[in-house]
């Protein structure tokens, strides 16, 4: 018997552990100490000062009704949040709906998960450029219309605008929500669906009453990812709003590069404030860990 | 149940979400081969190889092919160490162990905190440590530090450790879901054979989970070769080839932008092509020896 038996899970965990607590934790701890420190044009200051905080909220109590930059950034990338969540959440259950109950080999279901999964092992900037030569201004869908006759001069708001940001989150980030429902249908015993159709349910009914209750953790699991990219995002919103519209993820980037560090972080705190709220709140409701 | 023509709906609604995956990718690999006088979008002026011809003499200031090796080669050092780490986590969380709970919490929030948060977690320490090792070298009179040292961020510290944060939780999820239908009696038949834990793993547990860790291995790899959000602020003063990318979105304006996605998407492939197959060689190996050994003979 060796005498550390009894801690071989523990030795195991600590190479990744450590990664994690380098990497993860203590960058977090960080960002949190300095969101209290002060700075000038030059370095960062160490000090336990609030005026961070106060600097992002400033004249937003004042100005009421009215919003200031930041009620109205995080108000931006909360609706966002809310329309991206709402696609994400109708198209991905479908397509778990499709995969998981009307693909009937195995292998089959198999080479159709590969097909939806591959392109997210591929270049988001690459996925989001390719938008371009579709629906810019001399684009493809705009030089269609106008040969058809629907329309006159080119639509404006297909690119680099609010739509093509709704666009590209979609496209990228569909499968986030396809895959843990997916899973979690794929545990559905499939008996209950012909019991289901042995008592004479209809099609709605098994969905409202065995498939989506049953589906409920995949679909949080998969609400979470999406949520939190979206409220987190810089890079799509710059790239596909043409750098016009604001999020709290470029307001943090644009302070970065002026090396404005602590407020940075400020905004990053509360960003993640507000992001783990969302996650708490659907957390209550579902265990991760047994849904694997 | 359902019914056949809720059924054929849902079919249809599959196809259009495959084309809308997959088509504008389309859209670029067919203008990337545009002519010499065609622009960013259709129609395409003649077909020539034009572009790439400009893409390998370079585009502006930017080296590209350096941008290219440099994310291949932290591409592989992150698939490395995400098999090795992912799967000594995950063979360690099949017990209970200190802390496993915190640790399983701290992976997964990983990976849903903002990456623009640890990008800029990451920036902080390095900065701060570059800061500390800099005071340190004047107050202790270190000549080297006083006259060479720069800045302890980079390719293969800040930024490797920027990425780890991405594709380790990815690593520990498959490992759960590996081990979750892992029968261990396989093990228990090695041990009643009076194999030790080394040799259990080695013999039994590892040829049977290896197609996962192909799995495994092939998040790490196209994960970090793509990773943008969490290197941007902590990949020190060297790109990766997204981040060029990116910046090569606002300032070119030729279809060369075009021929590197086709290539870029082009490598992205060959690797999920090689991963994909090494795993289906892997678990046919596998499932025939077990299948063999099963037999009667």
């Amino acid at each position: 018997m060796l005498p550390f038996k009894r801690h071989i899970p523990f030795l195991l965990s600590l190479p990744f552990a450590l990664v994690i607590f380098a990497f993860f934790i203590v960058p977090l701890c960080l960002v949190i100490m300095v969101s209290f420190w002060d700075y000038n044009a030059y370095s960062i200051i160490p000090d336990f000062i609030f005026t961070n905080y106060e600097d992002v909220f400033y004249g937003c109590v004042k100005s009421l009704p009215d919003l200031c930059t930041s009620f109205a950034t995080y108000l931006s990338s909360l609706k966002f949040v809310f329309i991206v969540w709402i696609i994400t959440l109708v198209i991905g259950f479908m397509v778990a709906l499709f995969l998981s109950f009307c693909v009937n080999s195995l292998q089959m279901q198999v080479v159709l998960f590969l097909l939806c999964t591959i392109p997210f092992w591929t270049s988001n900037v690459i996925r989001m450029i390719s938008w371009i030569p579709l629906l810019g201004r001399n684009g493809l869908v705009n030089s269609t219309l106008q040969n058809a006759g629907l329309i006159d001069a080119p639509l404006e708001w297909l690119l680099y605008s609010q739509f093509s940001v709704t666009l590209a989150f979609v496209h990228l980030y569909t499968l986030f929500m396809v895959v843990p429902i997916f899973n979690s249908m794929m545990r559905i015993d499939r008996s209950l669906l012909e019991a289901a159709h042995d008592a004479g349910a209809s099609t709605w009914q098994t969905l409202t009453n065995i498939i989506i209750p049953l589906s409920r953790p995949g679909i949080i699991i998969g609400s979470i990812f999406v949520i939190t990219i979206v409220m987190g995002d810089f890079l799509t919103i710059g790239v596909m709003g043409g750098q016009q519209i604001p999020s709290v993820g470029k307001i943090i980037n644009v302070e970065m590069t002026y090396l404005q560090f602590p407020a940075a972080a400020a905004n990053a705190v509360i960003l993640v404030m507000i992001t783990l709220m969302i996650i708490f709140a659907m957390t209550k409701l579902v265990d991760i860990r047994k849904e694997l | 149940m359902i019914s056949r023509y809720f059924r054929i709906f849902l079919g249809l609604i599959f196809t259009l979400f495959i084309i809308f995956l997959y088509g504008p990718t389309f859209s670029i690999l067919v203008l990337s081969f545009q002519g010499p006088e065609g622009g960013l979008t259709f129609p395409m002026r003649g077909f020539s190889t034009f572009w790439f011809r400009s893409l390998f003499d370079g585009v502006g200031v930017i080296d590209i092919w350096g941008a290219f090796a440099r994310s291949i080669r932290l591409g592989l050092v992150v698939m490395v160490l995400t098999v090795i780490l992912s799967l000594s986590a995950g063979m360690a969380f099949r017990r209970h162990f200190a802390l496993s709970a915190f640790l399983f919490y701290a992976t997964i929030s990983s990976l849903i905190v903002p990456s623009i948060v640890i990008s800029l977690g990451v920036a902080l320490e390095f900065r701060i440590l570059d800061d500390f090792i800099k005071a340190v070298g004047v107050e202790l009179q270190i000549q080297w530090i006083m006259d060479d040292f720069r800045t302890t961020m980079g390719l293969l510290s800040s930024g490797l450790g920027a990425q780890l944060t991405w594709t380790l939780p990815f690593g520990l999820l498959i490992m759960f879901a590996v081990f979750n239908r892992f029968d261990p009696s396989y093990e228990e038949a090695a041990r009643d054979l009076g194999a030790g834990p080394w040799q259990t793993f080695k013999e039994a547990v590892l040829p049977i989970i290896a197609p996962s860790l192909i799995g495994v291995a092939l998040f790490g790899f196209t994960l970090s070769y793509d990773e943008l959000a969490r290197s941007s602020q902590a990949i020190g003063g060297q790109n990766t080839l997204p981040l060029e990318l990116r910046g090569l979105t606002t300032t070119v304006t030729d279809p060369t932008i075009y021929a590197l996605g086709t290539l870029t998407t082009a490598v992205s492939f060959l690797a999920i092509a090689v991963f994909l197959s090494l795993f289906v060689l892997l678990r046919r190996r596998t499932s025939k020896s077990i299948a063999q050994e099963e037999l009667p003979s």
